[in-house]
Protein backbone atom coordinates (compact mmCIF):
# COMPACT_ATOMS: atom_id res chain seq x y z
CA UNK A 1 0.00 0.00 0.00
CA UNK A 2 1.05 3.55 -0.68
CA UNK A 3 0.57 6.04 2.11
CA UNK A 4 1.32 9.68 2.70
CA UNK A 5 -0.30 13.04 3.38
CA UNK A 6 -2.12 15.00 0.69
CA UNK A 7 0.30 16.28 -1.94
CA UNK A 8 3.00 13.78 -1.03
CA UNK A 9 3.09 12.34 -4.57
CA UNK A 10 1.02 9.15 -4.23
CA UNK A 11 -1.21 9.87 -7.22
CA UNK A 12 1.75 11.09 -9.28
CA UNK A 13 3.63 7.87 -8.60
CA UNK A 14 0.57 5.77 -9.46
CA UNK A 15 0.00 7.76 -12.65
CA UNK A 16 3.64 7.26 -13.66
CA UNK A 17 3.25 3.51 -13.10
CA UNK A 18 -0.01 3.55 -15.02
CA UNK A 19 1.73 5.30 -17.97
CA UNK A 20 -0.60 8.29 -17.64
CA UNK A 21 2.41 10.49 -16.87
CA UNK A 22 5.90 10.46 -18.33
CA UNK A 23 8.46 10.59 -15.49
CA UNK A 24 10.47 13.82 -15.57
CA UNK A 25 13.49 12.03 -14.18
CA UNK A 26 14.51 8.39 -14.09
CA UNK A 27 12.82 5.38 -15.61
CA UNK A 28 10.19 2.93 -14.45
CA UNK A 29 10.60 -0.75 -15.22
CA UNK A 30 7.91 -3.44 -15.12
CA UNK A 31 9.03 -7.04 -15.42
CA UNK A 32 12.31 -5.89 -16.95
CA UNK A 33 10.58 -3.67 -19.52
CA UNK A 34 10.99 0.09 -19.68
CA UNK A 35 7.43 1.14 -18.90
CA UNK A 36 7.33 4.40 -20.87
CA UNK A 37 9.23 3.14 -23.90
CA UNK A 38 7.08 0.01 -24.17
CA UNK A 39 3.85 1.50 -22.87
CA UNK A 40 1.78 0.54 -25.91
CA UNK A 41 2.43 -3.15 -25.32
CA UNK A 42 2.33 -2.99 -21.51
CA UNK A 43 -0.94 -1.10 -21.14
CA UNK A 44 -2.98 -4.24 -21.69
CA UNK A 45 -1.31 -5.68 -18.57
CA UNK A 46 -1.87 -2.67 -16.31
CA UNK A 47 -5.22 -1.86 -14.70
CA UNK A 48 -5.46 1.67 -13.34
CA UNK A 49 -8.35 2.95 -11.25
CA UNK A 50 -7.70 6.60 -10.55
CA UNK A 51 -9.82 9.51 -9.36
CA UNK A 52 -11.70 9.61 -12.68
CA UNK A 53 -13.95 6.67 -13.59
CA UNK A 54 -13.16 6.89 -17.35
CA UNK A 55 -16.81 6.44 -18.33
CA UNK A 56 -19.23 7.96 -20.84
CA UNK A 57 -22.10 9.75 -19.14
CA UNK A 58 -24.63 9.25 -21.93
CA UNK A 59 -24.16 5.50 -22.19
CA UNK A 60 -25.57 2.88 -19.83
CA UNK A 61 -23.39 0.62 -17.70
CA UNK A 62 -23.50 -2.34 -20.14
CA UNK A 63 -22.89 0.01 -23.09
CA UNK A 64 -19.87 1.55 -21.39
CA UNK A 65 -18.35 -1.85 -20.73
CA UNK A 66 -19.21 -3.01 -24.24
CA UNK A 67 -17.51 0.04 -25.79
CA UNK A 68 -14.34 -0.41 -23.74
CA UNK A 69 -14.32 -4.17 -24.36
CA UNK A 70 -14.62 -3.77 -28.13
CA UNK A 71 -11.92 -1.10 -28.22
CA UNK A 72 -9.55 -3.31 -26.26
CA UNK A 73 -10.45 -6.46 -28.18
CA UNK A 74 -11.85 -8.18 -25.07
CA UNK A 75 -14.86 -10.52 -25.11
CA UNK A 76 -16.12 -10.56 -21.52
CA UNK A 77 -19.41 -11.75 -20.09
CA UNK A 78 -20.68 -8.23 -19.39
CA UNK A 79 -23.79 -9.13 -17.33
CA UNK A 80 -21.62 -11.37 -15.12
CA UNK A 81 -19.04 -8.61 -14.75
CA UNK A 82 -21.70 -6.10 -13.72
CA UNK A 83 -23.14 -8.56 -11.23
CA UNK A 84 -19.65 -9.14 -9.84
CA UNK A 85 -19.37 -5.45 -8.88
CA UNK A 86 -22.90 -5.37 -7.50
CA UNK A 87 -24.61 -3.53 -10.38
CA UNK A 88 -27.84 -4.56 -12.06
CA UNK A 89 -26.94 -5.95 -15.52
CA UNK A 90 -30.41 -5.05 -16.83
CA UNK A 91 -30.23 -1.41 -15.84
CA UNK A 92 -30.26 0.69 -19.01
CA UNK A 93 -30.13 4.17 -17.48
CA UNK A 94 -27.27 6.39 -18.60
CA UNK A 95 -24.29 6.66 -16.26
CA UNK A 96 -25.14 10.31 -15.59
CA UNK A 97 -28.00 9.06 -13.39
CA UNK A 98 -25.63 6.87 -11.32
CA UNK A 99 -24.49 7.80 -7.83
CA UNK A 100 -20.77 8.35 -7.23
CA UNK A 101 -20.51 4.91 -5.62
CA UNK A 102 -22.20 3.21 -8.57
CA UNK A 103 -19.83 4.97 -10.96
CA UNK A 104 -16.95 3.72 -8.86
CA UNK A 105 -18.27 0.16 -9.10
CA UNK A 106 -18.68 0.49 -12.86
CA UNK A 107 -15.16 1.88 -13.14
CA UNK A 108 -13.96 -1.18 -11.23
CA UNK A 109 -15.83 -3.44 -13.67
CA UNK A 110 -14.16 -1.55 -16.51
CA UNK A 111 -10.65 -2.36 -15.29
CA UNK A 112 -11.70 -5.98 -14.78
CA UNK A 113 -12.16 -6.26 -18.55
CA UNK A 114 -8.39 -6.66 -18.66
CA UNK A 115 -6.48 -9.55 -17.14
CA UNK A 116 -3.86 -7.35 -15.50
CA UNK A 117 -0.48 -8.22 -14.06
CA UNK A 118 -0.32 -4.89 -12.24
CA UNK A 119 -3.34 -3.30 -10.56
CA UNK A 120 -3.02 0.36 -9.56
CA UNK A 121 -5.73 1.72 -7.28
CA UNK A 122 -5.74 5.37 -6.26
CA UNK A 123 -8.03 5.96 -3.28
CA UNK A 124 -10.24 3.03 -4.34
CA UNK A 125 -12.58 3.27 -1.32
CA UNK A 126 -13.69 6.80 -2.18
CA UNK A 127 -17.47 7.06 -2.57
CA UNK A 128 -18.00 3.37 -1.79
CA UNK A 129 -20.47 2.30 0.90
CA UNK A 130 -19.50 -0.46 3.38
CA UNK A 131 -20.91 -3.14 1.04
CA UNK A 132 -18.94 -1.62 -1.83
CA UNK A 133 -15.75 -1.71 0.23
CA UNK A 134 -16.27 -5.37 1.06
CA UNK A 135 -16.93 -6.11 -2.58
CA UNK A 136 -13.80 -4.22 -3.63
CA UNK A 137 -11.74 -6.24 -1.15
CA UNK A 138 -13.13 -9.46 -2.62
CA UNK A 139 -12.29 -8.32 -6.14
CA UNK A 140 -8.77 -7.34 -5.05
CA UNK A 141 -8.24 -10.74 -3.43
CA UNK A 142 -9.40 -12.53 -6.57
CA UNK A 143 -7.01 -10.42 -8.67
CA UNK A 144 -4.17 -11.29 -6.29
CA UNK A 145 -5.14 -14.97 -6.47
CA UNK A 146 -4.81 -14.74 -10.25
CA UNK A 147 -1.23 -13.53 -9.81
CA UNK A 148 -1.65 -9.77 -10.17
CA UNK A 149 0.50 -7.34 -8.18
CA UNK A 150 -1.43 -4.64 -6.36
CA UNK A 151 -0.42 -1.09 -5.47
CA UNK A 152 -3.03 0.89 -3.59
CA UNK A 153 -2.78 4.54 -2.56
CA UNK A 154 -5.04 5.05 0.40
CA UNK A 155 -5.75 6.99 3.55
CA UNK A 156 -7.25 3.86 5.12
CA UNK A 157 -4.22 1.69 6.02
CA UNK A 158 -6.19 -0.34 8.55
CA UNK A 159 -8.54 -1.48 5.75
CA UNK A 160 -5.83 -1.82 3.11
CA UNK A 161 -3.62 -4.00 5.33
CA UNK A 162 -6.14 -6.82 4.86
CA UNK A 163 -4.95 -7.19 1.27
CA UNK A 164 -1.51 -5.53 1.26
CA UNK A 165 1.70 -7.13 2.47
CA UNK A 166 4.03 -4.15 2.49
CA UNK A 167 3.86 -0.39 2.69
CA UNK A 168 5.55 2.59 1.12
CA UNK A 169 5.14 5.95 2.82
CA UNK A 170 5.78 9.12 0.85
CA UNK A 171 6.22 12.64 2.12
CA UNK A 172 6.84 15.57 -0.22
CA UNK A 173 7.82 13.18 -3.00
CA UNK A 174 10.37 11.28 -0.90
CA UNK A 175 10.13 7.74 0.42
CA UNK A 176 10.15 7.96 4.22
CA UNK A 177 9.29 4.32 4.91
CA UNK A 178 9.47 1.18 2.86
CA UNK A 179 8.88 -2.23 4.38
CA UNK A 180 6.48 -4.51 6.17
CA UNK A 181 3.14 -3.12 7.31
CA UNK A 182 3.78 -4.37 10.84
CA UNK A 183 6.90 -2.23 11.03
CA UNK A 184 5.15 0.98 10.04
CA UNK A 185 5.25 3.92 12.45
CA UNK A 186 2.30 3.74 14.86
CA UNK A 187 1.41 7.34 14.00
CA UNK A 188 0.53 6.22 10.46
CA UNK A 189 -1.83 3.48 11.58
CA UNK A 190 -3.26 5.69 14.28
CA UNK A 191 -3.93 8.49 11.80
CA UNK A 192 -6.34 6.28 9.89
CA UNK B 1 -6.14 -0.82 -36.43
CA UNK B 2 -9.10 -0.85 -38.83
CA UNK B 3 -11.16 -2.81 -36.30
CA UNK B 4 -10.32 -0.31 -33.55
CA UNK B 5 -11.09 2.63 -35.86
CA UNK B 6 -14.52 1.18 -36.63
CA UNK B 7 -15.22 0.52 -32.94
CA UNK B 8 -14.14 4.07 -32.12
CA UNK B 9 -16.43 5.40 -34.87
CA UNK B 10 -19.25 3.25 -33.48
CA UNK B 11 -18.67 4.64 -29.99
CA UNK B 12 -18.66 8.21 -31.30
CA UNK B 13 -21.89 7.73 -33.24
CA UNK B 14 -23.56 6.04 -30.27
CA UNK B 15 -22.71 8.97 -27.97
CA UNK B 16 -23.81 11.42 -30.70
CA UNK B 17 -27.12 9.54 -31.01
CA UNK B 18 -27.63 9.74 -27.25
CA UNK B 19 -27.01 13.50 -27.41
CA UNK B 20 -29.09 14.27 -30.47
CA UNK B 21 -29.78 17.75 -29.12
CA UNK B 22 -26.11 18.50 -29.70
CA UNK B 23 -26.27 17.85 -33.46
CA UNK B 24 -29.46 19.85 -33.73
CA UNK B 25 -27.71 22.66 -31.83
CA UNK B 26 -24.92 22.62 -34.42
CA UNK B 27 -27.49 22.69 -37.23
CA UNK B 28 -29.48 25.60 -35.77
CA UNK B 29 -26.26 27.55 -35.21
CA UNK B 30 -25.29 27.09 -38.87
CA UNK B 31 -28.83 27.90 -40.00
CA UNK B 32 -28.86 31.11 -37.93
CA UNK B 33 -25.69 32.24 -39.71
CA UNK B 34 -27.22 31.45 -43.11
CA UNK B 35 -30.35 33.42 -42.20
CA UNK B 36 -28.33 36.39 -40.92
CA UNK B 37 -26.33 36.61 -44.14
CA UNK B 38 -29.53 36.32 -46.21
CA UNK B 39 -31.19 39.15 -44.30
CA UNK B 40 -28.04 41.27 -44.25
CA UNK B 41 -27.57 41.09 -48.02
CA UNK B 42 -29.06 44.36 -49.31
CA UNK B 43 -29.63 43.32 -52.92
CA UNK B 44 -31.66 40.13 -53.44
CA UNK B 45 -30.25 39.81 -56.94
CA UNK B 46 -26.81 38.87 -55.53
CA UNK B 47 -28.21 36.24 -53.14
CA UNK B 48 -27.55 33.29 -55.51
CA UNK B 49 -23.95 34.46 -55.91
CA UNK B 50 -23.28 34.36 -52.14
CA UNK B 51 -25.19 31.11 -51.47
CA UNK B 52 -22.14 28.84 -51.74
CA UNK B 53 -19.98 31.06 -49.55
CA UNK B 54 -22.73 31.36 -46.95
CA UNK B 55 -23.24 27.60 -46.76
CA UNK B 56 -19.55 27.08 -46.02
CA UNK B 57 -19.37 30.03 -43.62
CA UNK B 58 -22.20 28.45 -41.65
CA UNK B 59 -20.53 25.04 -41.70
CA UNK B 60 -17.13 26.47 -40.75
CA UNK B 61 -18.48 28.33 -37.72
CA UNK B 62 -20.73 25.44 -36.69
CA UNK B 63 -17.86 22.96 -37.03
CA UNK B 64 -16.03 24.54 -34.09
CA UNK B 65 -19.07 23.91 -31.88
CA UNK B 66 -19.30 20.33 -33.07
CA UNK B 67 -15.57 19.65 -32.65
CA UNK B 68 -15.45 21.31 -29.25
CA UNK B 69 -18.39 19.22 -28.03
CA UNK B 70 -16.91 15.97 -29.32
CA UNK B 71 -14.05 16.44 -26.84
CA UNK B 72 -16.27 17.69 -24.01
CA UNK B 73 -17.77 14.17 -23.89
CA UNK B 74 -14.29 12.69 -23.50
CA UNK B 75 -13.33 15.05 -20.69
CA UNK B 76 -16.42 14.64 -18.49
CA UNK B 77 -15.15 11.65 -16.53
CA UNK B 78 -11.62 11.43 -17.84
CA UNK B 79 -12.61 9.15 -20.73
CA UNK B 80 -9.86 10.68 -22.90
CA UNK B 81 -7.27 9.56 -20.34
CA UNK B 82 -9.02 6.20 -20.26
CA UNK B 83 -8.61 5.91 -24.02
CA UNK B 84 -4.95 6.83 -23.78
CA UNK B 85 -4.33 4.13 -21.16
CA UNK B 86 -6.39 1.50 -22.94
CA UNK B 87 -4.68 -0.79 -25.45
CA UNK B 88 -5.97 1.24 -28.40
CA UNK B 89 -3.83 2.62 -31.20
CA UNK B 90 -3.93 6.46 -30.97
CA UNK B 91 -4.18 6.55 -34.76
CA UNK B 92 -7.40 4.52 -34.51
CA UNK B 93 -8.71 7.00 -31.94
CA UNK B 94 -7.96 9.85 -34.34
CA UNK B 95 -9.53 8.28 -37.41
CA UNK B 96 -12.58 7.12 -35.47
CA UNK B 97 -13.16 10.62 -34.11
CA UNK B 98 -12.35 12.35 -37.40
CA UNK B 99 -14.77 10.11 -39.33
CA UNK B 100 -17.49 10.75 -36.75
CA UNK B 101 -16.89 14.51 -36.91
CA UNK B 102 -17.06 14.31 -40.71
CA UNK B 103 -20.37 12.42 -40.55
CA UNK B 104 -21.88 14.98 -38.18
CA UNK B 105 -20.82 17.85 -40.47
CA UNK B 106 -22.10 16.01 -43.56
CA UNK B 107 -25.49 15.50 -41.87
CA UNK B 108 -25.65 19.19 -40.96
CA UNK B 109 -24.53 20.19 -44.48
CA UNK B 110 -27.17 18.06 -46.20
CA UNK B 111 -29.85 19.41 -43.87
CA UNK B 112 -28.69 22.96 -44.58
CA UNK B 113 -28.25 22.62 -48.34
CA UNK B 114 -31.94 22.63 -49.41
CA UNK B 115 -32.61 25.55 -47.07
CA UNK B 116 -29.74 27.55 -48.58
CA UNK B 117 -30.98 26.74 -52.11
CA UNK B 118 -34.49 27.90 -51.16
CA UNK B 119 -33.56 30.99 -49.15
CA UNK B 120 -30.90 32.24 -51.56
CA UNK B 121 -32.90 31.22 -54.64
CA UNK B 122 -29.86 29.35 -55.94
CA UNK B 123 -30.66 27.71 -59.27
CA UNK B 124 -28.32 24.62 -59.24
CA UNK B 125 -27.41 24.87 -62.93
CA UNK B 126 -24.38 22.56 -62.66
CA UNK B 127 -24.23 18.84 -61.93
CA UNK B 128 -25.98 18.26 -58.56
CA UNK B 129 -23.87 15.12 -57.98
CA UNK B 130 -20.87 17.43 -57.74
CA UNK B 131 -22.54 19.02 -54.71
CA UNK B 132 -22.42 15.69 -52.88
CA UNK B 133 -18.71 15.32 -53.64
CA UNK B 134 -17.99 18.92 -52.59
CA UNK B 135 -19.88 18.50 -49.30
CA UNK B 136 -18.07 15.24 -48.51
CA UNK B 137 -14.60 16.59 -49.35
CA UNK B 138 -15.29 19.95 -47.68
CA UNK B 139 -16.53 18.37 -44.45
CA UNK B 140 -13.53 16.02 -44.43
CA UNK B 141 -11.29 19.08 -44.83
CA UNK B 142 -12.86 20.71 -41.75
CA UNK B 143 -12.90 17.53 -39.66
CA UNK B 144 -9.31 16.34 -40.21
CA UNK B 145 -7.39 19.33 -38.77
CA UNK B 146 -10.36 20.13 -36.50
CA UNK B 147 -10.11 16.77 -34.74
CA UNK B 148 -6.39 17.30 -34.22
CA UNK B 149 -6.72 20.88 -32.97
CA UNK B 150 -9.74 19.88 -30.88
CA UNK B 151 -7.42 17.61 -28.90
CA UNK B 152 -4.86 20.39 -28.43
CA UNK B 153 -7.41 22.94 -27.26
CA UNK B 154 -9.75 20.62 -25.34
CA UNK B 155 -7.85 20.87 -22.08
CA UNK B 156 -6.96 24.53 -22.45
CA UNK B 157 -8.88 27.28 -20.76
CA UNK B 158 -11.13 29.01 -23.28
CA UNK B 159 -10.97 26.10 -25.70
CA UNK B 160 -14.02 27.40 -27.58
CA UNK B 161 -12.04 30.57 -28.40
CA UNK B 162 -8.73 28.89 -29.05
CA UNK B 163 -10.05 26.26 -31.47
CA UNK B 164 -11.31 28.72 -34.14
CA UNK B 165 -8.15 30.82 -33.72
CA UNK B 166 -6.03 27.81 -34.63
CA UNK B 167 -8.38 26.14 -37.10
CA UNK B 168 -9.69 28.98 -39.26
CA UNK B 169 -6.38 30.16 -40.78
CA UNK B 170 -5.46 26.58 -41.58
CA UNK B 171 -8.67 25.63 -43.40
CA UNK B 172 -8.94 28.85 -45.46
CA UNK B 173 -7.79 27.11 -48.70
CA UNK B 174 -10.29 24.28 -48.22
CA UNK B 175 -13.19 26.59 -47.37
CA UNK B 176 -12.40 28.82 -50.37
CA UNK B 177 -12.24 25.80 -52.66
CA UNK B 178 -15.49 24.36 -51.30
CA UNK B 179 -17.29 27.72 -51.47
CA UNK B 180 -16.12 28.43 -55.03
CA UNK B 181 -16.95 24.93 -56.24
CA UNK B 182 -20.42 25.13 -54.63
CA UNK B 183 -21.05 28.50 -56.26
CA UNK B 184 -20.04 27.08 -59.64
CA UNK B 185 -22.50 24.21 -59.19
CA UNK B 186 -25.25 26.69 -58.28
CA UNK B 187 -24.54 29.15 -61.10
CA UNK B 188 -23.22 26.83 -63.79
CA UNK B 189 -19.61 26.15 -64.71
CA UNK B 190 -18.94 27.18 -68.31
CA UNK B 191 -15.17 27.43 -67.68
CA UNK B 192 -15.13 24.00 -66.03
CA UNK B 193 -13.47 25.22 -62.84
CA UNK B 194 -15.17 22.74 -60.49
CA UNK B 195 -12.66 19.91 -61.17
CA UNK B 196 -9.76 22.24 -60.21
CA UNK B 197 -11.43 23.20 -56.92
CA UNK B 198 -12.20 19.54 -56.24
CA UNK B 199 -8.55 18.68 -56.92
CA UNK B 200 -7.47 21.31 -54.38
CA UNK B 201 -9.93 19.93 -51.82
CA UNK B 202 -8.74 16.38 -52.46
CA UNK B 203 -5.09 17.38 -52.06
CA UNK B 204 -5.94 19.21 -48.81
CA UNK B 205 -7.78 16.14 -47.50
CA UNK B 206 -4.98 13.74 -48.42
CA UNK B 207 -2.37 15.90 -46.68
CA UNK B 208 -4.34 16.54 -43.50
CA UNK B 209 -5.90 13.10 -43.16
CA UNK B 210 -2.42 11.57 -43.30
CA UNK B 211 -0.39 14.07 -41.28
CA UNK B 212 -2.98 14.62 -38.55
CA UNK B 213 -3.24 10.89 -37.87
CA UNK B 214 0.50 10.69 -37.27
CA UNK B 215 0.62 13.86 -35.13
CA UNK B 216 -2.38 12.82 -33.03
CA UNK B 217 -0.60 9.95 -31.30
CA UNK B 218 2.29 12.15 -30.21
CA UNK B 219 -0.05 14.90 -28.98
CA UNK B 220 -2.25 12.46 -27.09
CA UNK B 221 0.70 11.20 -25.03
CA UNK B 222 1.93 14.73 -24.27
Amino acid sequence: MLLGPNGSGKSTLIRCLGTALRPHHGTVHLGGHNLWEERAALRSRIAYLGHQPHLYDDLSGPENLSVWARLGGYTPDIPALLARVGLDPDRRDPVRTFSAGMRRRLALARILLKSPNLVLLDEPFTALDPAGRLLLMEVIRSLQDSGATLLMATHHPSVARQVCGSALILDAGKVVYSGAIDGMPESVMGAS
Amino acid sequence: MLRQTLHMLGKEMLTEWRQRARISGVFWFAFAIVLMVAFATPNSAVLPQVAGGTLWLGLLLASTRSLDQSYAVELEHGAMEGLMLWPVDPIAIYYGKALANTLVLVLVAFALLPLVIAIFDAPVVGNPLNLIVIVLLGCMALAAPGTLYGLITSQARGSSVLLPLLLFPLVVPAVLAAANATTKVFEGDPMEQVPSWLALLTAFDIIFWSLSGIAYGKLLED
